[in-house]
């Protein structure tokens, strides 16, 4: 890739520069008291090299390879009916220019076009690497300039760090940003195709008849109600089975174990909460699903092996040290006074622990299952493995459902035609998922909170 | 606890209410117990499901490697090599062990019990051996997935001939071959140098590995400068206000948004915006570090507030400028802490599948990756995709993967938990 090349070539310069400005320094201190060391005389110049030079790589890495394709897209057959066949045949030009694929003919490209585009990239990188020495020659010598005795080149230095700092620390802004416009953006698209009410209120989940539009009644169904209706069972399977585990194991570890067990059970705990999700999804698909379908099979029941109940239960587990580790705090928070006032009116361990610790720490717990919940609402791999495809709408856990985030991946994933109603849905699933589960962690953030301050 | 003025009644209460408190400390270690079972039995599901997938079924043939077969422009060069008909050869090595077969119908089952991948093994052999071109050469082959499959016992034996994948013929040449010695099962170092394949005996993880590699490099080079130094300046320099409080509420915030989300913000930003390569380790890095960002600026962020003030303000004293504060005594300081963070979320984008999907790492692709620009799969991509797969013999390869994958999460969370430990200073 031509931008580590100029990369490169701009380390080089801003290490020149920084030799450069602590020579100067050096000479500067030989004369007479300097205000600041010869180094940050360095640094500055460095800085000032690099920096703008890093600006326009980065612009340049954004955007060429989208002003490119604009540009060979202008350039070729004047009646473009179908962006589809184009962007098929931009990304063969594409893997071509690269060298990572033979040309031939009969692909439905012309040469000139694969020519077109080395020629483009070229110039794209030539002239990166232009602007790049012109704008580091540019700030190298606008500092070198400003060095002098009486130059405070700390507090230059340190000013231009602190700004560096603050846009690190606004990336975290700009992410959130970025999936919220991305997640509305293509939402929007999908909506004017398909009515908002349509999506929420609607029964019926099928979009893979929208592959052909053309067919009788082929614009698919996009009702979300299966979906919804199916994480909610999931899940809330899920917290039936990590909510009372999770807090008996917490309620035990803060309260009646011996430090040694502590030791031991503590990482174990922090063990089960590191294992990839994809390896919970394989244990639910392998071993967990076929037991309680054998197991329906012996009472007689009629357990689908793809059930509502093995991926809720795993998910269950999953979440287990999540909601133990986060109730473990919020109850080691509870001031030992009110157990030591409990414990000397006469009451038993287990009296002080439901009837004081536990109202005492209650909207702690309440914020870690509501963290919990939207753990749970979100996980995919283990719902992707052993939850199913098929969207039914049925109050019954033994059945096959579907999740909005398994749906996701089906939409995605595969041979996708972007601007179909199909690849937009996933965005209008993902923004619900954003903001069902943004609402549960603002709210159980602010409890988690609101507790610790009252502690 | 018998004191003298006590009713029958009241200690009758009594021993009523202590057993209601040792119950509720046996749910207690209920809770314990079954969490604990569970990781138990999960754990030793993948090793008694994976372990085997770290041996490999090989079965001795000698081959004459006849000129005219496979060298047919006669010059040994490697362009020849590679067009000669190795499949010939392994055919006459078979039918000198077994000469009573001549059905064709039972010599296609025969070489059924050879791997495809047997005749490229015969040819890396020639490259690698030219002098064996016009000899006999006693080799070591490898067997197909329904025989390596038979030979573990993972299939098994007693089931009718209809229901499994060996028929009665070919396990009475396995077992032919095993009394000869003809058959061994070796430590299949295949798995560990080669990339996916469509034969799951000649499946490996290399490819999924390096591709893991490159992705991790990626994510540590853009979360961790970003994580530290947005937590340097919220924790040390922001002043406490609105802004901070907005910045604060924002990190923790994207800390619980779903992975996936993260993963349709890399296909809309990386893929349709910038119009990087698909399933190249360079999106799955930029995607996981916009996901591990956030709990790397939570955990830098303690290990900074762990550091006390006395030792700010000693500095400060002297006369230290703010930012020299803190390179020079804060970082240094909450550097052990901040690595414990930076590990443990290192180890969470190691294990994370579900972005990596949105972004088409799912593809199948055999080839080693060289860079952050090819296409490539990780391993926890890679057990998804073989956990997919319909042939029996990819369960072990998926369970092989998985352990491997929790042997280098195991090993980075032990890390972590050691520098904690040992290395972090207690003030």
């Amino acid at each position: 890739m031509g931008f580590s090349w100029i990369g490169t070539i701009l380390a080089i310069l801003a290490a020149l520069g920084f030799l450069v400005g602590n020579q100067r320094g050096q000479g500067l201190a030989r004369l007479g008291r300097l205000h600041s060391l010869p180094r940050y005389h360095g640094v500055f110049v460095a800085l000032w090299t690099a920096l703008p030079g890093l600006l326009i790589i980065i612009l340049f890495a954004v955007f060429s390879t989208g002003v490119i394709n604009g540009m060979i897209m202008e350039n070729s057959q004047g009646g473009v009916e179908n962006a589809q066949v184009l962007s098929v045949e931009l990304n063969k030009i594409q893997l071509i220019a690269e060298g990572s694929m033979p040309f031939r003919e009969g692909m439905g490209i012309s040469w000139d076009s694969v020519e077109r585009m080395k020629n483009l990239y070229r110039d794209a990188h030539l002239s990166a690497l232009f602007c790049v020495i012109v704008v580091g020659v540019m700030g190298f010598q606008y500092a070198l300039r400003r060095i002098n005795a009486n130059f405070r080149a700390r507090q230059e230095v340190e000013r231009i760090v602190r700004i560096l700092l603050v846009m690190a620390s606004s990336v975290s802004i700009f992410i959130t940003l970025g999936i919220v416009l991305s997640l509305i953006f293509e939402a929007l698209r999908f909506f004017a195709v398909i009515p908002v009410s349509d999506f929420i209120f609607g029964l019926q989940w099928s979009p893979q008849t929208a592959i052909r539009a053309d067919q009788v009644g082929g614009s698919g169904s996009f009702g979300a109600i299966p979906l919804f209706a199916g994480t909610l069972m999931i899940t809330g399977i899920s917290i039936l089975v990590a909510a009372p585990v999770g807090l008996f194991c917490a309620i035990y570890l803060s309260e009646f174990a011996s430090p040694n067990v502590r030791g031991w059970v503590k990482p174990a705990l922090e063990i089960l909460a590191g294992i990839p999700t994809v390896v919970y999804g394989l244990f639910a698909a392998l071993m967990v699903a076929p037991a309680i379908s054998d197991f329906g099979g012996q009472l007689g029941l009629d357990i689908a092996s793809e059930s509502a109940l093995a991926a809720g239960l795993v998910m269950g587990i999953m979440i287990i040290p999540f909601v133990s580790s986060l109730s473990d705090d919020v109850i080691n928070a509870v001031p030992q006074a009110i157990r030591d006032g409990s414990l000397a009116m006469g009451a038993t361990e287990a009296e002080t622990i439901r009837q004081v610790v536990l109202p005492a720490a209650l909207p702690g717990i309440v914020g870690a299952l509501l963290l919990a919940i939207s753990r749970a609402v979100g996980e995919t791999m283990i719902v992707v493995m052993a939850a199913g495809l098929a969207a039914n709408l049925t109050a019954n856990p033994l059945q096959a459902m579907t999740t909005v985030t398994v749906q996701i991946v089906t939409l995605l994933v595969g041979d996708q035609e972007f601007d179909s109603p199909k690849t937009l849905a996933a965005f209008a699933l993902g923004l619900s998922l954003f903001f069902v589960t943004l609402i549960l962690n603002i709210v159980a953030l602010g409890v988690v909170k609101r507790y610790h301050e009252k502690q | 606890m018998n004191h003298k003025n006590e009713t029958p009644e009241q200690r009758k209460y009594l021993a009523k209410r202590h057993a209601a408190s040792r119950r509720f400390r046996w749910y207690g270690i209920m809770g314990l117990g079954i969490a604990l079972m569970t990781l138990f039995f999960l754990l030793g599901t993948m090793v008694l499901k994976g372990y085997s997938s770290f041996f490999q079924t090989q079965i001795q043939l000698t081959v004459s490697f006849d000129k005219t077969v496979i060298d047919p422009l006669g010059d040994q060069s490697a362009e020849s090599l590679a067009r000669g008909d190795y499949r010939a050869i392994l055919g006459n090595a078979l039918k000198r062990v077994f000469p009573e077969i001549k059905s064709r119908d039972d010599r296609r089952q025969l070489s059924k019990i050879l791997s495809d991948g047997a005749s490229f093994q015969l040819q890396d052999l020639l490259v690698s051996h030219p002098e064996w071109v016009s000899t006999s050469q006693t080799v070591w082959l490898i067997a197909s997935d329904n025989v390596d499959m038979w030979v573990k016992k993972v299939v098994d034996h007693d089931l009718p001939e209809s229901q499994r994948r060996i028929s009665d013929l070919q396990a009475k040449w396995l077992a032919f071959l095993e009394t000869n010695n003809q058959l061994r099962l070796r430590f299949n170092a295949m798995f560990f140098t080669s990339g996916d394949s469509r034969n799951p005996e000649m499946a490996g993880i290399l490819g999924a590995m390096k591709g893991s590699a490159l992705t991790l490099l990626i994510t540590f080079l853009v979360s961790f400068p970003l994580g530290v130094a947005s937590a340097v300046y919220l924790e040390e320099f922001a002043a406490k206000g609105r802004w901070a409080d907005f910045i604060e509420v924002n990190i923790n915030n994207l800390a619980a948004v779903p992975s996936i989300v993260f993963g349709l913000l890399g296909l809309a930003l990386y893929l349709n915006l910038m119009h990087l390569p698909r399933s190249a380790p360079l999106v799955g890095g930029l995607t996981l570090a916009m996901m591990t960002l956030p709990t790397l600026v939570i955990a830098t962020r303690a290990s900074l507030k762990s550091v006390p003030d006395p030792i700010r303000d000693g500095a400060r004293a002297l006369g230290a400028s703010p930012l020299q504060v803190v390179l020079h005594h804060v970082l240094p300081l909450a550097a052990p802490g901040m690595l414990t963070g930076t590990i443990i979320s290192m180890a969470r984008a190691l294990g994370e599948t579900a972005p990596l999907l949105m972004i088409g790492m799912v593809a199948f692709i055999m080839d080693i990756p060289g860079g952050v620009l090819d296409p490539s799969t990780v391993l926890p991509v890679q057990i998804f995709l073989w956990a997919d797969s319909p042939e029996r013999a990819f369960l072990e390869k998926t369970s092989g993967a998985t352990l491997i994958l929790l042997a280098f999460l195991i090993t980075m969370n032990a890390l972590a938990v050691y520098i904690r430990n040992r290395v972090e200073r207690r003030w």
